[in-house]
């Protein structure tokens, strides 16, 4: 029974690295893609840490919130945010988003995502042949 | 500025609609509508990304999804990983940074195709 406590903080100082490890990941490509880094967590969640992926989708979106804090005040020290466009973008979004949980129960998203798929290769396009 | 914000809200609803995140759309629709540099573009996507964390998160808790406690640990420990990335987006040509983020929008363009092709599978077996 001694041991006990040992065992569990020794599991828990491993989860701890791991939790480290992504978070690290999901931050290097947060800060260098402009993103909030959920395209790394996610996957690493579920391979690592056996998340099933609603909560892996969640829990990576709350530590999102942190991760893209942290990059933007960084960048800002660099004066690269535009606080002002940020925030005309940032809370229509957030309005935006509630309308499309709203639409996921009544509209087919698959079509939608077809759609989606043909704009982000038009931007993909875009961004290659203006640099 | 009625672009910005319509900007926003097409990026919200295919964020809530499809899963997919806000920045993914935020950082091309800055550069291609809204004339910011690449680095700006990034930068500024970053702060317009924190609300819409801190709303689906919220409402994510609601439902039972989020565990606190990784997503504290997650998020405050990625710092190092924060710095780095940052500064190398700064040191990086800006050439390098938007092929990059142009590889980024095609594999998630795949993943859509993908996704959207098991999605009606599923829905003309049913």
């Amino acid at each position: 029974m001694a041991s006990r406590p040992d065992r569990t903080r020794r599991v828990g100082d491993r989860r701890t690295l791991t939790l480290a490890a992504i978070g690290t990941a999901g931050g290097l490509f947060s800060g260098l893609f402009g993103v909030g880094g959920g395209a790394v967590m996610v996957p690493l969640l579920l391979l690592w840490l056996g998340y099933e992926e609603r909560p892996a989708a969640a829990t990576s979106l709350g530590a999102i919130a942190i991760v893209s804090a942290f990059a933007a005040g960084v960048q800002a020290l660099y004066g690269n945010v535009d606080a002002g466009d940020a925030l005309l973008v940032g809370i229509p979004a957030v309005g935006g988003v509630l309308l499309g949980t709203w639409l996921q129960q009544r509209v087919a998203a698959d079509t939608i995502a077809f759609a989606f798929a043909l704009l982000l290769v038009a931007a993909a396009i875009q961004l290659a042949v203006s640099s | 500025m009625i672009l910005a914000a319509l900007v926003g809200v097409v990026a919200g609803v295919a964020s809530g609609l499809l899963g997919i995140g806000g920045g993914i759309l935020f950082v091309p629709a800055l550069t291609i509508l809204l004339g910011h540099g690449q680095v700006e573009a990034e930068a500024t996507s970053l702060l317009a990304i924190v609300p819409v964390a801190l709303v689906g998160s919220w409402r994510q808790r609601g439902y039972g999804n989020l565990v606190v406690r990784d997503a504290a640990v997650m998020g405050v420990l990625s710092i190092a990983g924060v710095l780095a990335g940052v500064a190398l987006a700064n040191a990086l040509p800006e050439r390098v940074l938007r092929v990059g983020f142009a590889l980024l929008l095609l594999n998630m363009a795949r993943q859509l195709v993908l996704r959207g092709v098991a999605g009606r599978r599923r829905r003309l077996a049913a």
